[in-house]
């Protein structure tokens, strides 16, 4: 391969997916019919049958040629398909301004406070829950999936003592708790306890960069930067290619004597183990139009690999752009909450046409909300409670705690936090992934479990 | 960083691009940029408070964090939260209140610039602009001005701890001892706030070269990498190679800078991954084309190898898994006509293996 075409990709993982391709071939006498009890092939996206041939290893899962072993990848799948669920975590970074999402335009405070920003009424659609509050025209798709009842919005979600720096705050819910020192993200610990030694998909971040969240003490997790593939390119070719992998791995297996060397060696065989599991995955197609934007795109490739059965549990986004908006802020937060919103309709959709909207729920998040009042540069300084969303044809569609109000702020002049963002997790994790959230976020016991999932 | 023969201060600019992080984001252009990163190189060894003071009034920061739209009508609290808690004070440690951040913007107050087709320029400081009454910061009262602003940041009790501590974690992964910690912020203060004198004790302590490895981060792999292999910065593969792997220079994620305890996950090692094969243009062997010695042996592999990358030196558990592998490459040749090619392709497996090996990953 030319080293200068980025677009060109060499055959990584190639020969081992020929070689059991021929192998399931061989043991099922010609490719068997899907075995009961896995899903539907995605039909109108990425062939199952498709994609699964061109991975490696992937045919065993759904073919069933029992004589080769089952990886734990491959059990994974196996696995995946019998319906676990997933949580999408999307994160808006930066701190977004809530009193523009669900503008308070009934109340009295709010153009006084905001005499450039403030949205005016009838600009969006009414928040049916809280007369007060009306969606940002930009957030129109989102107001649509909360009027079929999946989207349970958090109007002033935080914590008590706000912290108003990006980085403390933003670590306390990437974390699960109001504490600098953790390193693992609430996440990453649930994957700890639930997660499979082998399979680093169970925890994925689509952001080319993991996820604090998702950052685990022990089961390997992975990042991608692309949905359209993973692979390492090299001027080496089979046979010895396969050779050359083999000896990465060992780096990565060898023992490490420093933090720093465990982390090249825990990269390492991450990696390796990644370019196996997804090699081949490419080309999908979605059974409906998503916007045409990058944010989109990773959300349909997403869309794709739960239908495919990769054994994800737990997914990161970023949505696009930033939300630090101290300056101009009218313009960036429109164009940006406009690709998101409609980018989490479009998914929605795709999850619906694949029926699989059953198991999947997103959790939409930011580190703080902003200054009610707006400061000299047509922006908002930080403030304190902010808002968040669950989203999902499970999610219970009720609003969490209510809008605090304009007229009594806190003792900084920032909105007054009526929920807190642990009993969110604490909820998500028992009512959505089943799992004992005292083994998780520390104090779960002290946290309100407000109803997030329909029974 | 690739050609330079004063490496330390390449590092110190790169260093201070990660403290005072800007972005071009928000950057009307490249040259206000790159103008930063040369105001870096010029006061990197000298007085913190000079250069914290040019870094508030440069124009690429002025944008940044929005100091020139910090009006005494309505000020913007953006630069002086962040010079508090990212730059010289520390989140979490009770250095400051937010009171101190609003005042702290007061005195700030007053820089302001034109717009043009390039975008912001002629940045100035407009007296009329400027919150003339009194502020308290730290619970100091005064007039303060933007220059006062950095000084009592600097005169703060708590920012020595905060400027050895971060300057050291660029060079040590461990956080010094209580002692050795006390003695560079008596050199620190004492020497009115220099960077050089503990830059050069730390620089000369022991656990920098005893101690454990940190993670290089990307640009760094890359320099050491393109000096190692005597290749220029002469392809623009190079920025969206280092962005993939996580530092695109100009552009940090966000105004703390890159985080240096996460330069490695599947995507960034596989982007470092593809960043070798990049580097190796050129050095690889084209396997099918080249006539490749039928002889060499393992050992001889790996030798030349390694002399293609200037030597580096590898733990003996990378060199034994590195000579393995061309042992069992070389078991794979059945064939005469593969005697050549096989090689060749082994040649580029370790040229490839050393470039990702802990040994160049790590520093």
């Amino acid at each position: 391969m030319s080293a200068t075409n980025r677009s060109h990709s060499c055959c990584s993982g190639y020969t081992r997916s020929q070689l059991l391709r021929s192998a399931a071939a061989e043991a099922g006498k010609g490719l068997p019919a899907i075995e009961p009890g896995m899903p539907e092939p995605a039909g109108t996206g990425l062939s199952r049958r498709k994609f699964l041939s061109r991975g490696a290893g992937l045919a065993l899962a759904v073919y069933g040629a029992s004589k080769i072993p089952l990886s734990a990848f491959e059990t994974g799948i196996a696995q995946a398909a019998q319906g676990d669920k997933i949580l999408v975590s999307i994160f808006f970074d930066g701190g977004i301004d809530s009193l523009s999402v669900l503008a308070p335009v009934g109340d009295s405070r709010y153009a006084q406070l905001r005499p450039n920003l403030a949205l005016p009424p009838g600009a969006g659609t009414s928040f049916a829950e809280d007369p007060n509050l009306q969606w940002h025209p930009a957030a129109a798709a989102l107001a649509t999936l909360h009027g079929e009842g999946k989207v349970s919005a958090f109007p002033a979600i935080g914590y008590d003592h706000p912290d108003q720096s990006h980085f403390t705050s933003r670590h306390y819910y990437e974390i699960g708790e109001l504490q600098v020192s953790y390193r693992t993200g609430w996440l990453g610990r649930y994957l700890d306890a639930v997660g499979d030694e082998e399979n680093p998909l169970q925890g994925l971040s689509l952001d080319g960069s993991l996820s604090p969240m998702i950052a685990t003490a022990e089961k390997p997790v992975a990042a991608i930067d692309s949905v359209d593939g993973y692979d390492l390119w090299s001027q080496v070719s089979d046979p010895i290619e396969a050779e050359m992998f083999r000896s990465f791995a060992r780096f990565g297996s060898l023992p490490s004597d420093s933090p720093g060397m465990s982390q090249v060696r825990r990269a390492a065989a991450q990696t390796d183990k990644l370019r196996q599991d997804l090699a081949g995955i490419g080309d999908f197609s979605s059974p409906v139009e998503y916007p045409d934007t990058w944010f989109s795109h990773k959300l349909a490739g997403l869309a794709a690999y739960i239908a495919v059965g990769l054994p994800m549990r737990v997914v990161t986004v970023r949505a696009p752009g930033g939300y630090d908006t101290h300056a101009d802020q009218a313009g960036d937060l429109e164009s940006n909450l406009r690709e998101t919103c409609e980018g989490i309709l479009a998914f929605q959709r795709d999850l619906e046409a694949r029926g699989l909207a059953d198991r999947v729920m997103v959790e939409m998040w930011s580190e703080f909300g902003r200054r009610p009042e707006e400061n000299g540069s047509l922006g908002t300084d930080h403030g304190a409670a902010g808002c968040a969303f669950v989203i999902g044809s499970k999610a219970k569609g009720e609003m969490v705690g209510e809008f605090p109000g304009l007229s009594s702020l806190d003792a900084d002049d920032n909105l007054r936090v009526t929920s807190d963002f642990r009993a969110m997790y604490c909820s998500l994790l028992e009512q959505w992934l089943e799992f004992d959230a005292e083994a998780i976020i520390p104090g779960a016991s002290g946290f309100a479990r407000p109803v997030l999932v329909k029974p | 960083m690739v050609r330079t023969s004063q490496p330390l201060v390449e590092r110190m600019a790169l260093i201070l691009h990660d403290w005072f992080a800007t972005s071009n984001a928000n950057v009307s252009t490249t040259q206000q940029m790159i103008d930063q990163s040369n105001l870096f190189r010029s006061r990197c060894f000298g007085s913190f408070l000079d250069l914290f003071r040019a870094v508030t009034v440069d124009p690429a920061m002025l944008q940044w964090l929005n100091g020139n739209e910090n009006y005494k009508w309505a000020p913007n609290e953006n630069y002086a939260r962040e010079m508090m808690e990212l730059f010289s004070l520390g989140a979490d440690r009770g250095a400051y209140t937010e009171d101190d951040i609003r005042e702290q913007a007061r005195a700030l107050t007053g820089w302001r610039n034109d717009w043009g087709d390039v975008g912001a320029y002629n940045f100035r400081f407009e007296p009329n602009w400027h919150d003339t009454g009194n502020k308290t910061v730290f619970g100091r009262t005064g007039n303060w001005s933007w220059e006062d602003a950095c000084r009592l940041c600097v005169e703060h009790p708590l920012h020595p701890s905060f400027f050895v501590e971060k300057l050291w974690s660029y060079f040590i992964p461990v956080t010094p001892t209580a002692d050795v910690r006390e003695g560079l912020e008596q050199t620190y203060a004492g020497s009115g706030w220099q960077i050089r004198p503990v830059l050069e004790q730390i620089l000369m302590r022991p656990e920098l070269y005893e101690g454990p490895p940190m993670v290089k981060p990307p640009v760094v792999q890359l320099a050491t990498m393109l000096r190692r292999l005597g290749r220029h910065v002469d392809t623009e593969a190079w920025v969206w190679l280092c962005e993939e792997a996580g530092q695109r220079l100009f552009w940090p994620p966000n105004v703390s800078g890159w985080d240096d305890n996460r330069w490695l996950d599947t995507s960034r090692m596989r982007a470092r991954w593809n960043m070798v094969t990049y580097a190796l243009e050129g050095i690889s062997v084209d396997a099918w084309n080249d006539d490749y010695d039928e002889d060499e042996t393992p050992e001889e592999a790996l030798a030349r190898a390694l002399a293609s990358w200037g030597s580096p030196a590898l733990r003996s558990e990378h060199r034994d898994a590195l000579l393995e592998l061309a042992q069992r490459s070389e078991n794979l040749i059945l064939a005469s006509w593969q005697k050549g090619p096989y090689r060749a392709l082994r040649q580029n497996a370790l040229l490839q293996l050393i470039g990702v090996s802990p040994d160049l990953i790590l520093q």
